[in-house]
């Protein structure tokens, strides 16, 4: 499986969840998969995705996942330490970990070779890390989002993208429908 | 009540409630004050684009946010304030301190602090510098110009203000 095989999965499980996606290839398969309000996509700003997550958990009570990727990790490993001593239990991290920088072109990731961000992760005080294989990923976010304990998913698949369009939807329009959502949701 | 008490009151006034903090010398006493106040959730980054992401998450939650750093972190935000605080049209008050200006004793400072208003410049962010005694009573119509404009706004701090203290 590559990872727009487990979006394509994860889509009816998450699609009232309020969702924070990676930059490049992830909000733009999900955004093709299964465009939603509840959807936050980034358009730039590599590595930010689980902080953006993070914050957004912190600040009001309902769920949030982060899509994220393992390159994306990479570039903000300080984010790992910020949310392990941030503990949000309404805040869930999947990290799909293919291994490779897939939106430039599936460049290898240290993810990909000695690197084992679940075990970084825990060094950095997360205390629930749960690795799966990438069939199982559906299972086990369902089960995060299912509990009430911040939960770090690293699912590893095979480097791989499909074809699929830019995003051309404005900023402000995604922000502003994504918001309008938090606050409904919130009310 | 000292300034940095004046200065998270004003941010409690403004109803900011989360805050990211990059430390410096010079902002020692803003953070404490910031960790104490009980209305405000503080949350240390380890990398000031870090923090803008997690301030960018706290405002779509509902909750206005602001950053504390240096102004060397300029150089590692361009890309988050432009792709992130601007073109998703957020706002964020920065209160930055201004090192590498007058009575500075770090010579390497100076080298950002040259280029650190031609940034803020280049980049379109509002920019305001408190270099006296008394600078930080527009804080309060800064932060309220900030929320009004949905813009990254840039509070620069010298060390002839904090010092005045």
């Amino acid at each position: 499986m590559i990872r727009s095989d487990i979006l394509r999965e994860l889509a009816p499980t998450i699609k009232d969840t309020l969702t924070v996606m990676n930059i490049g290839l992830p909000s733009q398969e999900m955004h093709l998969i299964d465009d939603q309000p509840s959807n936050f996509y980034m358009l730039g700003t590599m590595g930010l995705a689980s902080s953006i997550g993070l914050g957004l958990a912190l600040a009001q009570k309902e769920k949030v996942l982060v899509v994220d990727g393992d390159g994306s990790v990479l570039t903000n490993m300080g984010t790992l330490p910020t949310i392990a001593n941030n503990v949000s239990d309404n805040y869930v991290l999947l990290i799909i970990d293919n291994g490779s920088y897939g939106s430039t072109g599936d460049q290898p990731t240290y993810a990909g070779k000695l690197t084992k961000l679940e075990k970084v992760a825990e060094a950095c005080g997360c205390e629930n890390v749960v690795v799966c294989k990438a069939e199982d990923t559906v299972q086990t976010v369902k089960d995060a989002l299912a509990g009430d304990k911040m939960t770090i998913i690293v699912a590893k698949c095979e480097s791989g993208n499909i074809k699929v369009p830019v995003i051309t939807m404005d900023p402000v329009v995604i922000r502003d429908r994504f918001m309008n959502t938090v606050a409904e949701r919130n009310a | 009540m000292s300034v940095s008490d004046r200065i998270v009151e004003d941010f409690v006034k403004n109803k900011i409630e989360f805050v990211t903090t990059v430390p410096c010398k010079q902002l020692g006493g803003v953070i404490d004050a910031v960790e104490a106040e009980e209305s405000i959730y503080h949350i240390p980054s380890n990398k000031e684009d870090e923090g803008m992401g997690l301030c960018a998450g706290a405002f779509m939650g509902g909750k206005r946010s602001a950053i504390i750093m240096q102004n060397t972190a300029i150089g590692v935000t361009i890309n988050t304030l432009v792709t992130l605080t601007q073109f998703y049209r957020m706002p964020l008050p920065m209160l930055i301190s201004y090192r590498g200006e007058l009575k500075e004793p770090v010579a390497c400072q100076a080298e950002m602090a040259v280029h650190t208003k031609a940034l803020l410049a280049q980049l379109n962010i509002p920019t305001y510098h408190f270099h006296k005694q008394g600078d930080e009573t527009e804080l309060d119509a800064i932060l309220k110009y900030t929320f009004m404009c949905n813009k990254p706004v840039a509070i620069l701090t010298d060390a002839t203000f904090w010092g005045g203290y």
